[in-house]
């Protein structure tokens, strides 16, 4: 069995959500792990809070956050356990991120210690 | 109380602390001995009582007689002066007598120090339990061995390898360092756990004996919680689990011994008291920054003390299953998960959950999708209640599944 990484991306993560959107959006991303959890296919993962993000460029210059420049930014990720990639697919189409039209999630296969990457 | 019942009263409660003082005397390689002198000792009071009754101070009358039988032990057998007290650890010089101190500071501390040993990482922790059993909660080999459904021999067997285990692996009986004590407490608090949990779910018919162990499991807990450097936020909410689960003890099962499901309980049979000291341990266990599974059984174990349907209600029993899940797997969460989605989020999101735990030999996942499909798609219901009776082992559960295909 291998290991992916499903990354979430936001098209616009500068859009201001309402608590009562945010809080549904953690509530359908709680279930949608706990269904991978449920089948003993959850690794690990975490959220990356736009908060005092800062992007380091060539030559040491520091932004603040991912906004501005770049449109698209990562909210986070998820690692599970798949025996192919269609299966990680599986997972990742359950992402309540893709329920925002131009948010995607990327699957990565994880490389293993083994020489072999 | 008469001699019949004080006796085996007093081994309830004094052959555990006599042991585990004398084992610590003597090191873990010579458990043996520790319970044959405890042994030997209620057999004098048992010959000694029945003829010259009862004295007035029975306990005291007790260890004075383990102490004596200790000491003359350790004179007499020459086998034991020479390849024994050398090891010792406060070896007394010639004439100088050995001090076997059963003090309640020295039981408790020794006790503690035993379950450290006993749950030491290189003991399954089968044995583990069965050691904790014998040594820290003086269970005689039949309860043991009608607690586990077990024979007699195999119990016997089983606690023979795991003494072999500490002796072979010279684990020492003292409290492990503070760098240490997470790393160690955590097998202790699994097996305390598993005691609890094998009181509570066992298939014994015997209710006083899963209650027993229900209660000692309880009890040590509390003697962890009353050490200092034990009494952490994953052991309050152990006890605090311990607490809520044994609220419902009387209203689990009806006269006949079959399991009463949660929502057909009285809730009046709850106890009141336990459901309290659970809430306050709860309260106590989130004072920190840990967050282990315990906290989390505990959290689920509270919401079901409020028997309305809520949604507030299994909203957080779905989010606590969520996170158990997260942290450790087991087939029990997930279908538990499952059902609580059902409540929160609907039959129909839950069915699909469902299918896609493919628990396959385990009968509860097949009553689990009996009850998901019932009144949605009964022919389903009924065939997936089926395949719950064909796997189902006990009778209690073979019944409780009858029921089911017969109410369609």
């Amino acid at each position: 069995m291998d290991e992916y990484a499903l990354i979430m991306r936001h098209e616009d993560g500068g859009k201001i959500a309402s608590p009562e959107q945010m809080q549904a959006w953690m509530k359908q991303t709680m279930d949608w792990i706990g269904g991978i959890a449920a089948q003993n296919k959850f690794v690990g993962g975490t959220g990356l809070p736009f908060d005092n993000a800062k992007v380091v460029w060539h030559n040491s210059v520091v932004t603040n956050g991912p906004f501005g420049e770049i449109k698209e930014t990562i909210g986070g990720f998820i690692t599970v356990k798949a025996e192919s990639v269609e299966e990680a697919v599986e997972f990742a189409k359950g992402c309540p991120v893709l329920q925002g039209e131009g948010n995607s999630v990327e699957v990565r296969k994880i490389a293993k210690n083994d020489g072999g990457h | 109380m008469n001699q019949q019942e004080l006796i085996p009263h007093l081994f309830r409660t004094e052959f555990r602390k006599i042991t585990a003082v004398l084992c610590k005397v003597f090191g873990i390689e010579h458990i043996e001995i520790a319970e044959d002198l405890a042994s030997e000792t209620f057999l004098s009071a048992i010959e000694t009582w029945t003829y010259k009754g009862i004295p007035e101070n029975p306990t005291a009358w007790i260890y004075a007689v383990a102490k004596n039988k200790t000491k003359n032990y350790i004179t007499r057998n020459k086998i034991f002066t020479e390849k024994i007290t050398p090891l010792i650890k406060h070896s007394p010089k010639e004439n100088e007598e050995i001090e076997i101190d059963l003090s309640d500071k020295n039981i408790t501390d020794s006790q503690l120090q035993m379950l450290f040993a006993i749950c030491h990482p290189t003991i399954s922790t089968e044995a583990q339990i069965g050691l904790a059993l014998r040594i820290l909660c003086g269970f005689g080999i039949d309860e043991i061995a009608s607690a586990f459904l077990s024979k007699k021999e195999t119990i016997n067997k089983r606690l023979f390898r795991a003494k072999e285990k500490l002796r072979l692996e010279k684990v020492p009986i003292e409290f492990p360092g503070e760098a240490e004590i997470n790393n160690r407490l955590e097998p202790v608090l699994r097996t305390l756990y598993l005691l609890f949990s094998e009181g509570y779910y066992s298939e014994s018919q015997d209710t006083i004996l899963r209650e027993d162990l229900c209660h000692e499991a309880m009890r040590l807990t509390s003697l962890l919680l009353e050490n200092e450097p034990t009494n952490l936020p994953n052991v309050k909410a152990l006890f605090s689990l311990m607490c809520f689960h044994s609220s419902r003890f009387a209203a689990r099962k009806n006269e006949q011994g079959e399991i009463i499901l949660y929502q057909d309980q009285d809730e009046s049979l709850w106890n009141e008291e336990l459901v309290n000291k659970g809430i306050y341990f709860l309260h106590k266990s989130s004072q920190g920054n840990q967050l282990s599974k315990y906290h989390i059984e505990a959290g689920i174990a509270y919401w079901h003390t409020i028997k309305a349907d809520t949604k507030e209600k299994w909203e957080n029993i779905l989010q606590l299953h969520n996170r158990l899940l997260q942290l450790e797997y087991s087939p029990v969460a997930a279908l538990n998960r499952t059902y609580a989605l059902s409540k929160a989020n609907g039959k129909h999101e839950a069915i699909k959950e469902a299918e896609k735990l493919q628990l396959i030999n385990n009968h509860f996942y097949f009553v689990l999708l009996g009850e998901l499909y019932t009144g949605i798609d009964n022919t389903k219901a009924k065939q997936n209640f089926k395949a719950a009776l064909a796997l189902a082992k006990t009778q209690t559960d073979k019944q409780t599944i009858q029921m089911k295909i017969d109410s369609f």
